[in-house]
């Protein structure tokens, strides 16, 4: 669906966007991550045709940007954070106006206005202006402008940023709605809702692609490699449980975790992942008069992840 | 075009819905009104030679005021990134906009009509310089609403927008009274380039070619450059 190939973009002198690569098929809710200033917008702005590309090239649906930016906006629907709308104007005025300026003859209009209104639901504010508007009704008004034309594919920026925790449900969901046989590219900072509402996820660091994946790749990968076991034991003190569990093969660190107990040990060991480890982690507890309480493996969370992708280097 | 057509659509409804468009009426009539009618029974003429003198000053004053915020607006708002994004041409966009200011300066005009017709009733009304006189308008109208687009594109800060507007609408009327002491050439080079000169040919009912050409060609350049100015911000 969407093919971007060394995609770069330049302020001035400053590299916003650096040679970034992407292949996003129809049907995926992809959603780009990464922290402020990393490029998602600007690389949202370039694949909307509102910014062009220093150099790279960008194909949806086989149409080259620079050769048929027309057709291209017409398959786009994009909504830029914030949503800036015109605020005199009353919100039946503007979709009335979004119709007009997409083409949808006038019938049609009136149809799709109503079909918008029940998916976004804006009927009790369609005589309003959109300047009296609070942001999470401005952000829907936003969806339903980008969604007027029924496009293929659909561009968010920042769809929840600033908005309270029931109208970001009630965004995902509409997301989630349209995403089912719709192509959907959506930028966020927020990390539970990349999670919650993507197929895949694409980390996106100075420019830089850095990790591409499902979620639950993103996750497999990572803990491939290490795994973080939780122990809370009773009767024990740190000193001797930290040289215990040290000399355990696998283990490469032992941390003191807060506990509410003084009398609870919390301890968070580091690991190499091997099968065996809870195991032997017991065996090495039964030796000794310690109670354990408690025994997990920490999935390696998205936030975590992010943060060592994303780190200053 | 259609998507220029919506647009414009879109801009005019904006002077009306916002007070912008009523106060901008307002002051201009008012102002005119004031200027003519002062004078007009002391010299006792039938015709609208004072008013039309003047209009040259009182747009390079009103348009920028109601161009400024076309794009400039737009650009502080970021609305502009929305328009953009919707399948439309940039050209389209710059087009719309200014037919919907160049309407909205005939409507401005329309109520001084009324001048011309109670003149009619009170004298001997020539029509000739009269008719000139508000096609002259029309065309002075659409060159310094292009002016006044191409001073909001290139700011997002609506005040400066109106400030370049009024600067080059002003050296537009005024070029051709501010070279006096150039030698007699170029004197006759500027007075070309100036709009009023052309303007007051047009006001006393002589419609020559040179200055529809003229007239024409100010609004094109100013539009292209709106245009290119908007394509240079991808």
């Amino acid at each position: 669906m969407i093919q971007v190939e060394k995609l770069t973009r330049f302020y001035g002198t400053f590299c916003a966007v650096d040679g970034i690569d992407l292949d996003v098929r129809k049907g995926e809710i992809t959603g780009l991550l990464g922290p402020n200033g990393a490029g998602k917008t600007t690389t949202l702005r370039m694949l909307t045709g509102y910014l062009a590309p220093t150099s790279g090239t960008i194909r949806i649906k086989d149409w080259s940007i620079d050769e048929h930016l027309l057709q291209i906006k017409k398959l786009i629907g994009y909504l830029p954070e914030s949503a800036p709308l015109y605020h005199a104007m009353l919100v039946y005025d503007y979709l009335d106006y979004i119709a007009g300026i997409r083409g949808l003859d006038k019938r049609r209009r009136m149809e799709r206005i109503h079909e918008l209104s029940d998916l976004c639901d804006l009927r009790s504010i369609m005589h309003k202006p959109i300047g009296e508007l609070s942001k999470g009704l401005r952000q829907r008004v936003g969806l339903a402008h980008a969604m007027m034309e029924d496009p293929e594919i659909l561009v968010l920026d920042e769809p929840t940023s600033g908005l309270d925790p029931n109208q970001i449900a009630e965004i995902r969901d509409i997301i989630r709605h349209f995403g089912r046989e719709k192509t959907v590219i959506l930028s966020t900072h927020i990390l539970s809702e990349a999670e919650a509402t993507c197929d895949r996820i694409v980390i996106i660091d100075k420019g830089k692609i850095v990790a591409d994946g499902s979620t639950e790749a993103l996750k497999k990968e990572s803990t491939a490699q290490e795994k973080v076991v939780v122990v809370t034991l009773l009767k024990a003190d740190f000193a001797s449980a930290s040289m215990r569990f040290r000399l355990l093969p696998g283990v490469t660190g032992v941390e003191l975790m807060e506990s509410a107990d003084p009398d609870i040990l919390r301890l968070r060991l580091t690991t190499d992942s091997r099968d065996n480890l809870r195991e032997m982690i017991y065996s090495c507890i039964k030796e000794t008069d310690w109670i354990l309480l408690e025994l997990t493996t920490e999935d390696k969370s998205l936030e975590n992840i992010f943060r060592e992708l994303t780190k200053e280097a | 075009m259609t998507s220029a057509m919506n647009i414009f659509k879109k801009e005019i409804q904006d002077y009306f819905i916002t007070p912008i468009g009523y106060i901008v009426i307002g002051i201009f009539l008012l102002v005119t009104g004031w200027f003519f009618f002062t004078t007009f029974f002391i010299y006792s003429e039938a015709n609208l030679r004072n008013f039309f003198n003047l209009l040259p000053m009182t747009f390079s004053l009103v348009i920028p005021a109601i161009t400024m915020r076309l794009f400039a607006e737009e650009l502080h708002s970021g609305s502009y990134e929305m328009l953009l994004t919707l399948p439309v041409r940039l050209r389209d966009v710059v087009i719309g906009k200014f037919l919907a200011c160049t309407v909205f300066v005939a409507i401005m005009l329309s109520p001084t009509l009324i001048y011309a017709i109670s003149i009619a009733f009170i004298g001997h009304l020539d029509p000739g310089p009269v008719i000139g006189g508000y096609l002259g308008a029309i065309l002075l109208g659409a060159a310094y609403s292009a002016v006044g687009v191409f001073a909001s594109s290139i700011t997002r800060n609506q005040i400066v927008a109106c400030i370049v507007g009024m600067v080059i609408c002003f050296g537009l009327t005024l070029f051709d009274k501010m070279v006096f002491f150039f030698p007699g050439q170029i004197v006759e080079v500027f007075t070309y380039l100036a709009a009023a000169a052309h303007f007051e040919n047009i006001s006393k009912g002589i419609i020559d070619t040179r200055d529809l050409l003229y007239f024409c060609s100010v609004t094109f350049v100013f539009l292209y450059t709106s245009n290119l100015v908007m394509q240079s911000r991808r």
